[in-house]
């Protein structure tokens, strides 16, 4: 590590009154605000300590993002029965984890950019990405449907950890150039174990750069318990071996959420180099509509998660603080429906990709060889609209 | 360590300046250093390397001192252009082909990361989308392998999976081939790995001028390019002027013509015309099959040397001309020949030059084994002898 990294470090820590090493490790228990009931934990409960913990967010942007967490659980169950319906071929749903992916967004300022995973279709289409040209990928119309630049969201990535290095890149170049752009960078559980996992935190950290690596632990890859994955005390606890700073919080209750990644921005914005948080939550449904679950989880274990409901969790929080009335929340539910709607309309539309886009951009002037291929192709349907 | 106490006079051979925890990389370093003699022994016309007492004088250029003056011009005439890889920094690399950009472009520009090729990769891919034109070092051929999965699944593909919205104006540079006395991982042959990636252009110099002009291209190209640096080429030297060099990159530049043509749509370069038959060569072969051309006049045989110089884009068009016009053919590439580019260049010329062929078209490669150790490689490697005897299977009697 180089000195003036550590000076930054030991900068934020001193800010808090604790020592590097303590502001590196995730604090002892899990960061959370509100309960699976609803009710505000009492402070003890929440898992602060110095230098872990994190104030309630405004009231406006908690109303927020509950809003767009409406949004998401409509979106996830839309998707999925525009699945089972045939209108796409495959969606890897965030049902039960919807809360990570709203705050994944919501923390994020208009200058910076989000790096998801195949998993985090709802946190693409919560940073603004038109949900129609976000299911692009899943109806098989072409593997991108939006203009990365113009959103600041990368591509959903499928090769596991690999979009973590591109988040770190986007992150140098724009050190480079003098801004101060932050960059959320999601993955799942599992994927900590691939080598670019490792790449990426350890470029990030030497580099020291305002990355921060947003896993969402869902307990399984596929079927694999993460017990398989790692003996670690925690995946945060992985933070501290690169020099960077882990925290955990439960990933079902989306104040904590938005409190520890609205922390984090400012830090990581601030100079204090990257960081890794770890949510804890859950996947209702099954990998993906070609996944059965059963084969490897109880269901008693699917029903404990469906208790600590995200979705449920913030409604009750948030009307029995009186933010949420009965009429914002039909609103709310209306927008949801409106998303919804707009899905289904897309999705139904037939859709007909141009054959010759498949020559068009593989580079940036086709090739002699690729212009042979696609006059070839073109030979071939113009001999098939003939006959 | 002083690496950069003179940019202009470049790496000499008998200074080599690698510390105790480089050996193994000294070893290849030295040998590529010392191939310049060796190459000139199996008959390559290149001028004799220099001993360190005398003096070179203005002229002479290496291949390596024109990769640098192409990097360094490059950092010059676009803020965009960055450097990085495993010590490219204050080293200048392992082969120097980076001395002094560190020094004179300060370490924003060109810099060192971890050892981590995903890592560099990957993290190329993420500055490429944030505006910038990385142009990456992988240490040597066999150490990129681990970047395959960033090179194979992003940096081939972004363009095309979001419509050309993400341009991936990525140079990845990669010291390959044999010929050196490399120890094992030094001295692979890797190109038909990404050949056969859609999305990569592939492109490599065999002569000091080309090594300046395509590199030029290359990272002026918003298509991901893998560089091959032929590393037994490194130091062999050439008579050119690195300021024409330049000007004639830059004016041509502007009007789209010259080594950017070559790497937007094939550039092959006739290296020597003949009338008997053509061998089609690309980097480290080139200079062998120019021996190989220079020993088949002697005996009244007139063979014509064609230069791929990019591999992808293929230049159909060049090497048919001259095969129709030679009637035979003999591919000669390092790799081993298996599903090689050879096969391909082979295949097509076949399509396309049937009716002109008086012989099959032979394929003069590697064996289909791993790499061999240093003891054995000249085994392996195409040379003047193999190249002569696939001429005289070319059917001369029928
Ligand atoms: C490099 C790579 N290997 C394997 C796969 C196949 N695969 C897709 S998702 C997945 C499980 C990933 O689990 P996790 O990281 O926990 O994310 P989750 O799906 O639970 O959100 C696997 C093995 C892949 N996409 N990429
Ligand atoms: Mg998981």
């Amino acid at each position: 590590m180089s000195d003036d990294v550590r000076t930054d470090i030991a900068e934020a820590a001193r800010s808090f009154g604790i020592t590097p090493e303590d502001y590196m490790l995730p604090a002892r228990h899990l960061i959370r605000i509100v309960d699976q009931d609803g009710t505000v934990l009492s402070t003890e409960e929440q898992g602060a300590e110095p230098g872990h913990d994190y104030p309630v967010p405004a009231d406006e942007d908690l109303l927020e993002a509950y809003r767009r967490l409406v949004a998401g659980r409509r979106i996830n169950d839309q998707n999925s029965a525009l699945v089972r319906q045939g209108r796409m071929a495959v969606y890897p749903s965030s049902h039960g984890q919807e809360a990570c992916q709203v705050a994944a967004a919501a923390c994020l300022g208009e200058g910076d950019w989000l790096f998801p995973t195949y998993r985090d279709t709802v946190a693409v289409i919560s940073r603004g990405v038109d949900p129609v040209e976000a299911m692009t990928i899943f109806r098989g119309d072409w593997h991108g449907g939006f203009d990365p630049r113009q959103h600041k969201v990368g591509i959903q990535s499928t090769p596991l950890t690999t979009q973590l290095l591109h988040a770190v890149g986007v992150a140098h170049a724009a050190r480079l150039r003098g801004e101060d752009t932050v960059v959320v960078a999601m993955c799942g559980d599992g994927a900590t174990s691939e080598g670019d996992f490792h790449e990426a935190l350890n470029f990030a950290a030497v580099f020291h750069l305002p990355v921060i690596f947003f896993v969402q632990n869902n307990q399984y890859a596929i079927s694999v318990p993460l017990a398989r994955q790692t003996v670690a005390p925690s995946l945060a606890h992985k933070a501290v071996g690169y020099g960077m700073a882990g925290e955990r919080v439960d990933g079902n209750d989306l104040v904590a959420l938005l409190a520890v990644l609205e922390r984090g921005v400012r830090l990581v914005r601030g100079g204090a180099g990257p960081l890794l948080v770890e949510a804890h939550t859950y996947r209702i449904q099954a990998h993906t509509n070609a996944d059965d679950a059963t084969r490897y989880r109880e269901d008693a274990e699917v029903q404990e998660w469906l208790a600590k409901d995200p979705v449920k969790r913030m409604r009750t929080y948030l009307t029995d603080r009186g933010l949420l009335t009965e009429e914002l929340q039909s609103r709310y539910e209306q927008e949801a429906e409106d998303i919804a709607s707009a899905l289904r309309e897309g999705m139904n539309r037939e859709s007909t990709p141009d054959p010759q886009d498949l020559f068009a951009h593989v580079y940036s002037v086709p090739t002699p060889q690729l212009a042979e291929q696609s006059a070839m192709l073109a030979e071939e349907l113009s001999r098939e609209e003939a006959s | 360590m002083s690496t950069t106490q003179n940019t202009d006079a470049g790496p000499r051979p008998g200074s080599a300046q690698t510390g105790p925890d480089t050996g193994e990389i000294t070893v290849a370093v030295d040998a590529a250093r010392e191939s310049t003699t060796r190459a000139g022994g199996a008959g390559v016309p290149q001028p004799r390397p220099e001993s360190p007492a005398a003096p070179v004088p203005a002229g002479p250029v290496t291949m390596a001192k024109a990769l640098n003056a192409a990097l360094a011009d490059a950092l010059s005439a676009d803020a965009g252009v960055v450097v990085f890889g495993e010590d490219v920094g204050t080293l200048g690399g392992v082969f120097r082909i980076t001395d002094g950009l560190a020094a004179r472009f300060g370490t924003d520009r060109c810099f060192d990361t971890p050892l981590a090729e995903s890592g560099i990769a990957g993290m190329s891919v993420g500055m490429a989308i944030n505006g910038m034109r990385p142009v990456i070092e992988m240490q040597f051929d066999a150490f990129a392998y681990p970047a395959f999965e960033q090179i194979a699944s992003h940096i081939a593909k972004m363009s095309n999976r979001t419509r050309g919205a993400l341009p991936m104006p990525i140079v990845i540079r990669i010291p390959y081939a044999g010929g050196i006395g490399g120890v094992e991982h030094h001295c692979d042959s890797s190109e038909a790995y990404y050949a056969h990636t859609p999305g990569l252009k592939v492109v490599t110099p065999a002569t000091v001028a080309d090594a300046y002009l395509l590199l030029r291209a290359a990272i002026d190209s918003d298509d991901p390019i893998v560089f091959m640096e032929p590393k037994k080429l490194y130091f062999s030297k050439d008579r050119v002027d690195l300021d024409a060099l330049r000007e004639q990159y830059e004016s041509g530049a502007a009007s789209g013509t010259g080594p950017r043509a070559a790497v937007e749509s094939g550039g092959a370069a006739i290296a020597r015309t003949g009338s008997d038959a053509t061998l089609i060569a690309y980097g480290p072969s080139v200079p062998t099959a120019l021996a190989a051309a220079a020993a088949a006049a002697e005996e009244g045989r007139s063979l014509e040397v064609v230069d791929v110089r990019t591999i992808v884009p293929f230049d159909d068009a060049t090497v048919s001309e001259s095969v129709r016009r030679t009637g035979r053919a003999i591919v000669i590439s390092e790799e081993s020949g298996f599903a090689s580019v050879a096969s391909e260049i082979a295949a097509r010329v076949q399509e396309r030059c049937f009716h002109s062929l008086a012989a099959p078209v032979l394929r003069v490669t590697g064996f289909d084994i791993p790499y061999p150790a240093p003891k054995l490689e000249h085994h392996f490697l195409p040379g003047v002898d193999r190249i002569l005897d696939a001429v005289d299977d070319l059917q001369w009697e029928d």
